[in-house]
């Protein structure tokens, strides 16, 4: 399963062995005000790994810097052992990584068919795209003609994910899937990221919602105001879960 | 009786539902906190009480009036403070200055004698930014800066005290010393509303604690019961289940 | 019928070539968030091309149109998305305005440097103004054609934006610029796009318009700005709004120009009803919510009391060496500068300090002379007093509807206002209201005559304080000098003042103001007021100058390089006032005595220097203050550099050499104390630098060892000290760092 995921890659992605994604040491700011000081993660090809932590911690920021949508005030990002500091995110994008942003990732006055269209700039054409997403999600192939604002919650996730799968991404990139959603839709879409999974790509989720997370994960890790301070097995990492939101591990005991 | 009452609020944007139903009262001389994940429409319902955002439905009132149809200023009159979550600092202004302008509003509708020069240099003093005051606010970290929106907040005396992550971008000590700070403020009889993602600290200094989920308050109480109520670890980690 | 007709193509007509032009002008606002104010300069030198190809150089119609729509449009779109648009990212609305405000006058001016504006020149309709027989009446040709490209624009606009991915893109950054280039589309290409195709409509537009009239750069650039009030229509947003709007705008002005009565009152109503629409559309936009902060690159700090004094007493200096050494003719010239100077510094409090904007500070101007005009007959500086009042009351009373408003929607609403006033009330004949009864009450007890310029110019008499008539030149330069620093002392007074504190806290964050309980109407009102008043005071005294005036002094471009200037010279600063007033009434005349082609390129020049503003938001003022800092803060170089300058002016009066010698002097003491004063600064600072490191050097030998690392930081050469004391010579830092972890382990 390890080596599909960087053989589906397009282009500059070769098959290797290094990880999919990697940070090292990185550091990031707004202004002058530091959000993360020092990052290391690793996303192996063909794994999901989950990055929780409470609000405010610095994960989106860390996508963002994965994703090339912010610069990395210090240290490296390598996507499959390629250095690619400075890269534009449109550039990454066009290379095999998706990411699918927090709240809605979808334009909610173009209707889900032209959502679709947009995702055209990666190189594939614009009936394949749509047959792919329709494959997958029967029910935005009902709804192609309608405003993506108006979908459901749930449909605009979908319709959100649909997007980002159909370019066949290398790695992909899910920032807080479950927000705002009902727990049973939340609990419909990881079961697709782990079918998603299987198939081989390589999978970063964000998560406030721990629990749901872990359940799909192979590795995760807990970040804390910047820094990652717990890394693990899903198993470990649950037990210190309710410490790092709640403080309130000593009471639980 | 509740110097800040909150009844019933309903708020609407669009098709989505921001926050329904939503009651909670602030006491004087008590810290209330409220907490929830992101997105559960905590700084929604302070722009709600404080009159950036009207209500679909519901009513407000401090210290017994009702403030729904008021426009803001009207309410900061009737003794409403707050801090905003995004820091709202006037940018061309020193640290002394912003207090300045607020201290200055104050007694113009306040008619009170009170030299404002030496209200914010009391101020100063009392958040500890007094060796900074002459500092242009963009210089400051979020920390310091958090310190100068409770420092303009305080120079209207309100009797209502609305904070929206008053900790965030502050380091260990500084929270410290802002805590302290509240239980003073508290300790004075002003009804302090706290809206913090740094738990352990809400779990620390409330006195109660109300807990949002989606726009719905789900519990409320006092910390211990929080901490042990199943809805609220649910909340914020999400359902044990899932494993597919 | 047949009339109504005829004046419906008319009105179909306009109808069509505002829809084109108003098209390309929200397709760039909606995908790039700028507003280009000189969107309509770009049809109108479309039009000047389109009258070299096709009618100078004979090149076929076809041929002509498709050069400016396919090659010109396009290649001027990409280089304003390059050289000009794409810089101005995290500046505020007055600053990204004042770009294309400044592209709007240097286009005006490159137009009238190519096109040489004396020469008249027409461009014939398409097919020579044939026309087609339709029932009762006729349609030409050109009509059809107009009427027609309006539809294709519309039915290929649709196309582009629904059909087309790079049109769906431009549709998805409006929604979410970070998702779009998420998902691999090229953001600035799809800027390059969207200029390239809104030039390339503005361009169509101007080919179209130009038959109606003849060529005139300024009136034509104007002409087209009407055709915003069907932008805002469409709320900046909604293409087929925007059409609507625009069928709206021209059937009403092709009715006006048919069934409005002839008379003095009512015949250029026509030319107003466009801003008079574009005033009403702009009230009917939805409330907006508080501002909250919005981050600028701008700081406008407070000036030092001594710092202003200073200021006062150079431009005190200054004043009186104009009065007492220029020739009689170039006076009343060069003392225009302080006036403008006043009209400037009005804009400080508002745009600087409050952040708000306003484009009709010259017809606030406009009304103080004419309040001065009738009132300070034979001198009486009652005058005065009237202007500041009356416009104060008018400032307000555009406020007020106006308040709602922020950004380029306040922009326009004051820019409208500006052109209501010049094209119609500046133009209306004298008339009279009154008595005027409602019921029982009486409202209006007497006849009151009103009159603005009496369709013409009116006079303005020289004024006269204190039995003193101010009628030499000399005696009005004075007037002017002392006036100006009045106001600057009273702008820099309020920058310091509460009142300042709290216009700027407003600029930042409305929300934060109005949860301390501040009133923020009463406080936007008062600020508004203020600064027409001040600005009335300026049109008052520049009326006074100018003896005869006329409403084209005032009009809304004449306006422009004012707003412009202030704003390039620092907005916040109250020296931008004297900046704009030198640069626009001293330094541009003195070019022109000095060069004789200068005034050619005088528009584009000032067009340039407002371009230039991308690069550094806030202002000429602070960087030309940082130049002189050291000569600012050293008093003794002062001293004796005005005293030097004193006895070089003190020369020129009792003739000992002309003007031109006592310039050059005058120019080489201010040098040299600038040099002086640096250099002073620069050997005070290395002392105090020696002495610091020279310290610092004698704690090293000074410290004792024990002490290190509790009073003094550790240091390498520290380190090593210590070392060799103890005979360590094999402790290195991994071994100290590896230590205190095992300490912290074991405990």
């Amino acid at each position: 399963m390890t080596t599909t995921g960087p053989a589906r890659t397009t282009g500059a992605v070769a098959p290797v062995v290094a990880p999919m994604l990697e940070l090292r040491g990185v550091r990031a700011a707004y202004d002058s005000i530091d959000v993360l000081h020092g990052i290391d993660l690793v996303v192996p090809a063909g794994q999901v790994i989950a990055l929780l932590g409470p609000n405010g911690a610095g994960k989106t920021t860390t996508l963002k810097v994965a994703s090339g949508l912010h610069p990395a005030a210090a240290g490296d990002v390598f996507i499959a052992g390629r250095r690619v500091n400075g890269a534009r995110a449109d550039e990454l994008a066009c290379r095999g990584l998706c990411l699918v942003p927090e709240g809605r990732g979808v334009f909610p006055n173009l209707t889900v068919r032209e959502n679709l269209w947009v995702m055209t700039y990666a190189g594939r054409s614009r009936s394949e795209i749509e047959e792919a997403a329709y494959a997958r999600f029967p029910v935005l192939a009902e709804r192609r003609h309608q405003h993506a604002g108006t979908l459901s919650g749930g449909e605009q996730q979908m319709l959100a994910m649909a997007r980002g799968l159909a370019t066949d991404p290398a790695l992909l990139i899910l920032d807080e899937l479950s927000m705002g959603l009902a727990p049973l839709v939340v609990e419909q879409l990881y079961g697709l990221v782990a079918d998603v999974a299987a198939e081989g790509v390589s999978i970063l989720v964000v998560e406030q919602f721990a629990r749901v997370v872990l359940g799909v994960a192979s590795r995760a890790a807990v970040m804390v105001a910047g820094h990652i301070v717990h890394e693990g097995l899903p198993a470990e990492i649950e037990a210190t879960l309710s410490e790092s939101y709640l403080g309130a591990g000593e009471t639980e005991h | 009786m509740a110097l800040l009452d909150i009844q019933e609020i309903t708020v609407r944007f669009g098709g989505h539902t921001a926050l329904s139903n939503v009651s909670l009262a602030a006491e004087p001389g008590e810290i209330t906190g409220l907490i929830g994940p992101n997105g559960a429409g905590k700084t929604t319902l302070f722009n709600v009480v404080s009159g950036l955002q009207q209500p679909g439905e519901g009513q407000v009132l401090i210290d017994g009036t009702d403030v729904t149809r008021l426009r803001p200023s009207r309410r900061a009159r009737l003794g409403l403070a707050r801090t905003f979550q995004r820091l709202e600092m006037f940018t061309m202004l020193s640290v002394r200055e912003n207090i300045r302008v607020a201290a200055d509003i104050h007694k113009g509708w306040a008619r009170t004698k009170v030299d404002p020069a030496a209200q914010v240099d009391q101020i100063l003093e009392r958040v500890g930014l007094s060796e900074l005051a002459d500092l242009r606010v963009t210089k400051l970290s979020t920390g310091q800066g958090r310190l100068v929106e409770l420092g303009r907040a305080l120079a209207c005396e309100p009797k209502v005290l609305l904070l929206d992550e008053p900790a965030s971008g502050q380091d260990e000590s500084e929270t410290e010393r802002f805590a302290a700070l509240l239980r003073e403020l508290a300790a004075e009889g002003l009804a302090v509303v706290l809206v913090e993602h740094d738990v352990p600290l809400v779990m620390r200094e409330c006195h109660r604690i109300n807990v949002l989920d989606f726009g719905k308050l789900i519990a409320s109480g006092t910390p211990d019961e929080i901490q042990s109520n199943a809805e609220v670890l649910e909340a914020y980690l999400g359902s044990p289940a899932a494993t597919p | 019928m047949e009339t109504f007709l005829v004046y419906t193509f008319i009105g179909l007509t306009t109808a069509a070539i505002y829809a084109v032009i108003a098209s390309g002008l929200v397709l760039t606002y909606t995908t790039t968030g700028v507003f280009n104010f000189a969107h309509g300069a770009i049809g109108m030198l479309a039009a000047f091309a389109y009258w070299q190809m096709h009618e100078a150089w004979h090149w076929p119609t076809l041929v002509a149109v498709l050069v400016d729509l396919l090659v010109l449009g396009p290649l001027l779109g990409l280089f304003l998305e390059r050289v000009i648009m794409r810089g101005l990212g995290g500046t505020s609305e007055a600053t990204k305005l004042v770009v294309s405000i400044s592209l709007l006058v240097a286009m005006i001016g490159l137009a009238n440097v190519l096109w040489n504006p004396d020469v008249g020149r027409t461009v014939y309709p398409f097919f020579n103004g044939r026309k087609i027989r339709l029932g009762p009446t006729a349609l030409s040709y050109h009509q059809l054609i107009t009427i027609i490209v309006a539809i294709l624009v519309a039915l290929g606009l649709r196309l582009l934006l629904t059909r087309s991915r790079l049109g769906v893109t431009m549709r998805a950054v409006v929604d979410d610029p970070a998702l779009t280039q998420l998902n691999g589309a090229h953001p600035t290409r799809v800027a390059q796009f969207s200029w390239a195709i809104g030039c390339s409509l503005a361009a169509l537009g101007g080919v179209l318009v130009v038959s109606s009239t003849v060529l005139n750069a300024s009136g034509l650039a104007l002409l087209i700005v009407n055709a915003y009030a069907a932008a805002i229509f469409g709320r900046l947003r909604s293409l087929p709004l925007t059409f609507v709007g625009a069928i709206i705008l021209g059937l009403a002005d092709g009715y006006l120009r048919g069934y409005l009565p002839q008379n003095d009152y009512l015949t250029a109503l026509p030319l107003a009803a466009p801003a008079i629409l574009l005033f009403i559309v702009l009230l009917a936009m939805p409330n907006r919510r508080l501002r909250t902060h919005v981050r600028t690159r701008e700081y406008f700090p407070a000036p030092t009391v001594r710092g202003a004094v200073l200021f006062c007493i150079v431009v005190l200096l200054g004043g009186l060496m104009m009065a007492t050494t220029m020739s009689t003719i170039d006076l009343p010239t060069y003392s225009q500068l302080f006036a403008i100077g006043i009209i400037a510094l009005s804009l400080v409090p508002l745009v600087g300090f409050a952040g708000q904007i306003s484009l009709c500070q010259l017809s606030f101007a406009g009304i103080g002379a004419v309040c001065m005009a009738h009132v300070g007959i034979n001198g009486n500086p009652l005058g005065f007093v009237v202007a500041i009042l009356v416009c104060g009351v008018v400032g307000a009373l555009v406020a007020l509807p106006a308040l709602r408003l922020q950004g380029i929607y306040l922009a326009l609403a004051t820019a409208a206002f500006a052109v209501f006033l010049d094209q119609w009330v500046f133009h209306l004949p004298d008339f009279d209201v009154g008595p005027i009864h409602l019921g029982s009450t009486t409202v209006v007890p007497h006849i009151m005559h009103f009159s603005t310029f009496s369709l013409g110019s009116v006079n303005v008499s020289t004024v006269k304080l204190f039995g003193y008539n101010v009628i030499t030149p000399t005696a009005q330069m004075v007037l002017a000098t002392v006036l100006f620093v009045i106001c600057f002392a009273i702008v820099c007074f309020i920058r310091r003042s509460r009142f300042g504190r709290r216009l700027l806290a407003m600029r930042d964050s409305e929300a934060a103001c109005a949860t301390f309980g501040l009133d923020l109407l009463g406080t936007r009102l008062s600020v508004f007021a203020m600064s027409a008043a001040m600005a009335g005071l300026g049109g008052a005294l520049y009326g006074t100058q100018l003896t005869a005036v006329t409403p084209d002094r005032f009009n809304f471009v004449a306006g422009l390089p004012i707003f412009m200037m202030v704003v390039v010279g620092g907005a916040g600063f109250a020296s931008a006032g004297l900046f704009a007033g030198v640069s626009l009434n001293a330094l541009l005349p003195f070019m022109t005595t000095v060069f004789n082609s200068f005034g050619k390129y005088q528009l584009i020049l000032t067009g340039g220097v407002g371009i230039g503003l991308g690069r550094e938001p806030s202002g000429a003022a602070p960087q030309i203050a940082t130049g002189f800092i050291a000569l600012r803060e050293d008093l003794p170089v002062i001293v004796s550099m005005l005293c030097l300058m004193v006895v070089t002016w003190a020369g020129r009066l009792i003739n000992l050499y002309p003007n031109w010698p006592m310039l050059i002097a005058l120019f080489v003491i201010f040098v040299g104390a600038v040099a002086i004063a640096s250099r002073r600064r620069l050997v005070a600072r290395g002392i105090a630098r020696a002495a610091v490191t020279g310290a610092a050097a004698a704690d090293v030998e000074e410290v004792p060892l024990e002490w290190v690392g509790v009073t003094v930081p550790w240091t390498p050469e520290l380190l090593a000290k210590t070392e060799q004391v103890l005979g360590l010579g094999s402790v290195t830092y991994e071994a100290v760092g590896a230590a205190t972890i095992r300490r912290g382990g074991a405990s």
